[in-house]
């Protein structure tokens, strides 16, 4: 480029990134200087410096499309799915703040235990209940039944935990079984080839279930595939509720 | 646990929540010396009057008009959460709860102004 010419500015910068180092509980940031590049991602910058500056650091990803839900880290103090956040979107004068997602243990740098996340999903049962084999017809459900509706509203989910992370009841009571649990419970209640939808209310009925929800909506706000487990929560209050009051569980597809 | 990231907070649900809580501490607060001064009725007549001339002063006039505020946020924000957990689910809950403190604004106003 001839001198005297105007550079672009993402070239004119570079990006002071402070990063989470430590493994347990311990650690502290460290700052690193990454080149400011075009559209570039958070993901980006985090591969840079393990790439260019410090190849000890440790953080994980796969897809880095937005798909596979294993790049969640917190950007300037907000969980997000790193590879699809844009540097430009959250940059904050010329400074990142990147750390490991909040309320899971950290096992070094950027990588968290994700163990306590996906264990609440069995303890929610968020899991299928089938009773069909490979002999039965297949289920007729129509595209416009309530319920599908219901549970498709929750199927985009791709367990990153950024939910879990923005929870402050979660936070506040560790047996809370957070936000993705219950919302993968409300779609398998929903669906009508799961046969088991009591199992699923007694279990998100009990100590950290559905009722510790104190609706502050985090988990909606965050949420990068833009779904709302507020939602589906509140579904199941209201389906642990008429089950107390009228003995009547999951409901039938009309 | 995770020590290096802070709280995520900051947006209207969350700010919601805050309010509700903070509105539903204070009203627990402030009913037990309600009902003692109302009492004051049947005890102590003379010290009754002489809270009502405390109360024409306009600083607890100003705090009459918060607390009314709180009452007014905490029912109609109370409703909104009442009506998120029992009814269909509607989705404009960040409206909702705006208007549940647009309203309370209104009603306390109104309050106020009764009372200068």
């Amino acid at each position: 480029m001839p001198d005297g010419s105007p550079k672009p500015e993402t070239e004119q910068r570079s990006l002071r990134v402070k990063v989470w180092r430590g493994s347990g509980g311990e650690g502290g940031y460290e700052t690193f200087e990454v080149p400011r590049q075009p559209s570039q991602t958070i993901l980006d910058v985090v591969t840079w410096i393990q790439q260019h500056s410090d190849p000890n650091l440790t953080y994980r990803f796969a897809c880095r499309v937005g798909m596979c839900g294993s790049c969640a880290m917190m950007v300037n103090d907000e969980p997000r799915w790193t590879c699809r956040t844009h540097v430009d979107r959250v940059l904050k004068g010329d400074e990142l703040r990147i750390a490991p997602l909040r309320n899971l243990p950290v096992i070094k740098d950027l990588v968290t235990d994700m163990d306590p996340f996906f264990d609440k999903w069995v303890s929610a049962e968020a899991r299928h209940h089938p009773t069909a084999d490979r002999h039965s017809d297949f289920a007729a459900i129509t595209p416009d039944d309530p319920h599908r509706l219901e549970a498709s509203s929750g199927i985009e989910c791709i367990n990153c935990a950024v939910c879990y992370a923005a929870c402050d009841t979660v936070a506040g009571n560790p047996d809370y079984l957070g936000p993705a649990a219950l919302q993968r419970a409300w779609t398998l209640f929903n669906d009508a080839r799961d046969e088991d939808g009591d199992a699923i209310l007694d279990a998100v009925s009990g100590t950290g279930g559905c009722h510790n929800c104190h609706s502050m909506g985090s988990c909606a706000h965050y949420c990068p595939n833009e779904l709302n487990p507020m939602t589906a929560i509140a579904g199941l209050k209201r389906a642990t509720a008429r089950r107390f009051l009228t003995g009547r569980g999951k409901r039938k597809p009309s | 646990m995770n020590r290096a990231a802070r709280p995520v907070r900051g947006h209207p649900l969350w700010f919601a929540f805050l309010a509700h809580r903070i509105s539903g501490i204070a009203l627990a607060l402030f009913l037990p010396l309600h009902f003692w001064v109302l009492a004051l009725a049947l005890t102590d007549a003379a010290a009754l009057d002489g809270f009502l001339v405390f109360t024409d002063l306009t600083a607890v006039k100003i705090a009459e008009f918060g607390l009314v505020f709180l009452l007014a946020v905490h029912l109609f924000g109370g409703m909104r959460l009442m009506a998120l957990e029992w009814l269909p689910w509607s989705p404009p809950q960040k409206s909702l709860a705006a208007a549940s403190v647009g309203i309370s604004v209104f009603l306390s106003g109104i309050f106020f102004l009764q009372a200068i």
